[in-house]
């Protein structure tokens, strides 16, 4: 149920404060939405990645207005402007916002350095969520991801965002990483910046 | 409290079934492990037939009842069984087969129910009506059927 706080009126808006507050949203409603915009999708698209691109041009607009909104509120009208910054902006603030808590982890990837993953338990959008046997490695997270990308891309920091189920030891079901390649110029740019 | 469930420990619960608005089973589930009981068990046609014998003898009920507005059969009692039926507003019905005398029957219904609405209603890979094949709605279940059955022996 969407709460319903006892909303104090303003005569200007202006005299409003800029923090709203703790607001949450049902998780029911939410995601009977989230299962819509998944079964629209579906009947738009002909294969999975193209399904997957769908989900995550909605989650980038998504990221691009979030961004906006959070740098306003929460940072007094400034954005991170270095990689380790927007990264732990996402992982915290972003996070936060949207989903009740901070991601679970955010690790530099092994293999390649301009890679970043974030990597989430039971990612919220996935919680009543089964993928058929059929669809393969497809992810609803795309959409996570999508926000991501939409977050990163208009902090001015373009990068390719995934989302991937990785199987974890001891448990039944799999973890969602959200993996994230950074563009060249972005690392170039760091580099520049020491 | 403490008691390992084994083979032949209360194994209450027989089979639980699901079957939609016209009938058609959508979910069927088998609790066997019962040694001793020497129950059959039932191959697909007979499942079906217990599903859709089931919907019949619900509308049927509904109507021959001499009290208004009935709901339908919600326990039926047998000597080697009991059954206890739940359903849902839109018309699913839920049912469990179980040993004469298991307690909480109704309870754990309304938990499938839930669980129902949960990890199948939401799910955008559900299509209305069909059979239920969800992984999610799986594992929870079994979880809740397991935990029903600790606390039956906790008793």
């Amino acid at each position: 149920m969407i709460s319903v706080g006892k909303i104090k009126q303003y005569t200007n808006v202006l005299d409003k404060p800029l923090a709203k507050g703790k607001q949450e949203v049902s998780l029911s409603a939410f995601s009977f939405l989230f299962s819509e915009l998944v079964q629209y999708s579906q009947t738009q698209v002909d294969n999975i990645a193209e399904l997957e691109r769908r989900l995550e041009d909605a989650g980038y607009t998504v990221g691009a207005r979030v961004l906006e909104l959070l740098c306003h509120r929460e940072k007094g009208n400034r954005r991170e402007t270095r990689l380790l910054g927007i990264l732990s902006f996402v992982h915290s603030t972003v996070w936060k916002v949207l989903f009740g808590k901070v991601a679970d982890s955010l690790e530099k990837g092994t293999e390649h350095e301009d890679e970043y993953m974030i990597s989430e338990k039971e990612l919220l959008v996935n919680r009543f969520i089964s993928i058929p046997k059929d669809m393969g490695t497809f992810n609803c997270g795309a959409f996570v991801a999508g926000i991501v990308r939409g977050v990163l891309d208009s902090a001015g920091f373009p990068a390719v965002v995934t989302a991937h189920f990785v199987p974890v030891e001891g448990q039944q079901r799999p973890r969602t990483t959200i993996l994230i390649k950074f563009a060249e110029e972005v690392l170039r740019r760091e580099a520049r910046l020491g | 409290m403490a008691t390992t469930t084994t083979g032949t420990a209360a194994a209450a619960i027989y089979s639980l079934y699901i079957i939609n608005k016209s009938g058609g089973l959508i979910y069927y589930k088998e609790y066997g492990g019962v040694g001793g009981t020497g129950r059959m068990r039932m191959d697909t046609n007979d499942s079906l037939r217990v599903a859709s014998l089931w919907h019949s003898m619900h509308a049927i009920s509904q109507q021959l009842s001499p009290t208004p507005s009935c709901s339908g059969i919600d326990l039926l009692l047998a000597d080697s069984f009991d059954l206890h039926c739940f359903q849902s507003l839109t018309g699913t019905k839920f049912f469990v087969v179980c040993e004469p005398g298991t307690p909480n029957m109704e309870s754990l219904l309304k938990v499938i129910y839930e669980l129902y609405t949960d990890y199948v209603l939401k799910n955008p890979f559900y299509e209305m009506e069909m059979p239920i094949r969800c992984e999610l709605f799986d594992i929870n279940l079994s979880v809740a059927v397991q935990k029903d059955r600790v606390a039956l022996l906790g008793r």
